[in-house]
């Protein structure tokens, strides 16, 4: 998958300088319960640095898969089927050619 | 993630947007992260002359207001109060000084990489008075209304927030019924939708005839997002589009949703430089009132006035540049910020500072 090999400098000097704004893609190492057995936390590395973050907004994640942890709480799971659409795009509007069917990719309205 | 800086690919993006366009356009990405990424990897230049990017009001540091950062500052030399902040929001200035500097004169105030590790100093301190400086959109309100959880489930009355909670869609509305706002379409936050999904996005497409595209932060993802908004604008069509689909939910995170409106309710808000926006931030329900650290501490303090040589309100809502400011790396620099969005690095004039090549001069 694409989106783990992460940029490690980059990390560690977002990490240090505890900027909120940031939320970045890690994989969850381990899983373990705390406060008082209450709350799922996650080890979560980022290309090799470990932090922890509560699991309480993704019940459905566990060890292995790739969430975005933001101020120490995951809050979405990197979706890997989608993870490559940016790399296809291109190829994909090139296939279809011109301008006129924009609406084929808007999403339909009825599914939101 | 390196994947999502390819040059190569970026190129291919660039090449396919200079053979989309045919018109100028004007197109908003409301997001800090996105206004770094586009500054720091120099697309802003490389882009079409008919594009012109336009700098959203995106960065949570920036917006809070100044009242609120000087009823931090007087809560952090509380005696007995440990404050604990975000580490980005210690040298925004407030009227008389900055939290930095609060420090200095001997308050007590701790960076923290999670609102979390302020309910372990609380635990940790139960003599002392911990107080969350609780800024943040819609991505960080989960977390803050996640520690109020915390400290009242284990019944900590030495816990409370300030809270300056902000929210996008409606901030979004406020930029295009101004009329000098000039914005085409928009790169809507990815991860404010991570959190509130997109829901919101299609009433605002729809009425006022923009097209809206879910982003994410790379280069590329930008680059993207730009490439399907133009398509949409060039084609005379509006709608919403995810981009950032690996991250982004349609329906964002029912949990995180469930959370916040646990804790929080809808209010007014004042956004530093823009003013008061409708429906547009968060307060404390009335259940966990306990926890507002204003309320606790009977905090009032009068509204000051901002600097006046600072624009950052109209650079915020993208009606002036960073350096169309008269005062712009003269006075002021990161290092002696006048106005809010010198300080973060999500802020458009930090951004433009740090990559026009100024620091190095």
């Amino acid at each position: 998958m694409k989106i783990c090999r992460l940029d490690n400098i980059f990390i560690i000097r977002t990490l240090k300088i505890k900027v909120m704004c940031l939320a970045i893609p890690g994989k969850i190492e381990s899983v373990n319960l705390q406060y008082d057995d209450t709350v799922r936390m996650a080890k979560v590395s980022f290309g090799g640095i470990t932090k922890e973050a509560s699991l309480e907004m993704l019940p459905d994640a566990h060890v292995g898969d790739y969430v975005l942890v933001h101020v120490g709480v995951a809050i979405s799971k990197v979706n890997e089927q989608e993870a490559n659409k940016t790399f296809d795009y291109l190829e994909e509007i090139g296939d279809l050619g011109e301008l006129e069917d924009v609406d084929e990719y808007l999403p339909k309205k009825e599914g939101r | 993630m390196k994947e999502y800086r390819d040059p190569q690919l970026a190129k291919k993006y660039l090449d396919e947007i200079k053979r989309t366009v045919t018109q100028d356009w004007t197109i908003m990405e409301v997001c800090g992260g996105q206004t770094h990424s586009l500054v720091k990897n120099g697309i802003i230049e490389m882009l079409p002359e008919q594009i012109t990017m336009i700098h959203g009001p995106g960065c949570p540091v920036c917006v809070t207001p100044l009242n609120l950062i000087d009823k931090a500052i007087y809560l952090a030399l509380v005696k007995n109060v440990i404050l604990c902040s975000f580490g980005d929001m210690l040298r925004v200035p407030g009227s008389r000084m900055n939290l930095l500097e609060a420090k200095a004169k001997g308050a007590d105030i701790r960076v923290l990489y999670s609102p979390l590790e302020a309910i372990k100093i609380a635990e940790e301190n139960p003599e002392q008075d911990i107080v969350f400086f609780a800024v943040g959109f819609e991505t960080t309100a989960p977390a803050n209304a996640l520690s109020v959880i915390h400290a009242h489930r284990k019944g900590l009355s030495n816990y409370s927030i300030l809270a300056s909670h902000v929210l996008v869609p409606p901030a979004m509305k406020a930029v295009i019924n101004d009329e000098e706002n000039q914005i085409d379409g928009f790169l809507a936050a990815g991860h404010v939708c991570t959190i509130m999904g997109n829901a919101e996005y299609y009433p605002l497409s729809e009425q006022h005839g923009v097209p809206i595209v879910v982003t994410g932060f790379e280069p590329l993802d930008v680059l993207q997002g730009i490439l399907m908004v133009l398509r949409q604008l060039e084609a005379d069509k509006t709608g919403v589009e995810n981009q950032y689909s690996r991250i982004v939910k349609e329906e964002g995170n029912p949990e995180a949703q469930k959370m916040i409106f646990e804790v929080f309710e809808v209010k007014d808000q004042m956004w530093r430089g823009i003013g008061e926006i409708p429906d547009s931030g968060f307060a404390l329900k009335d259940k966990y009132q306990a926890f507002d650290a204003a309320k606790k501490y009977n905090v009032e303090i009068e509204e000051a006035p901002e600097h006046p040589d600072c624009i950052s309100g109209q650079i915020m809502k993208g009606i002036k540049k960073p350096y169309e400011c008269s005062q712009f790396g003269k006075k002021c620099k990161p290092t002696n910020p006048l106005g809010a969005p010198m300080v973060s690095s999500e802020g458009a004039c930090a951004a433009y500072y740090h990559f026009s090549g100024l620091a190095e001069k």
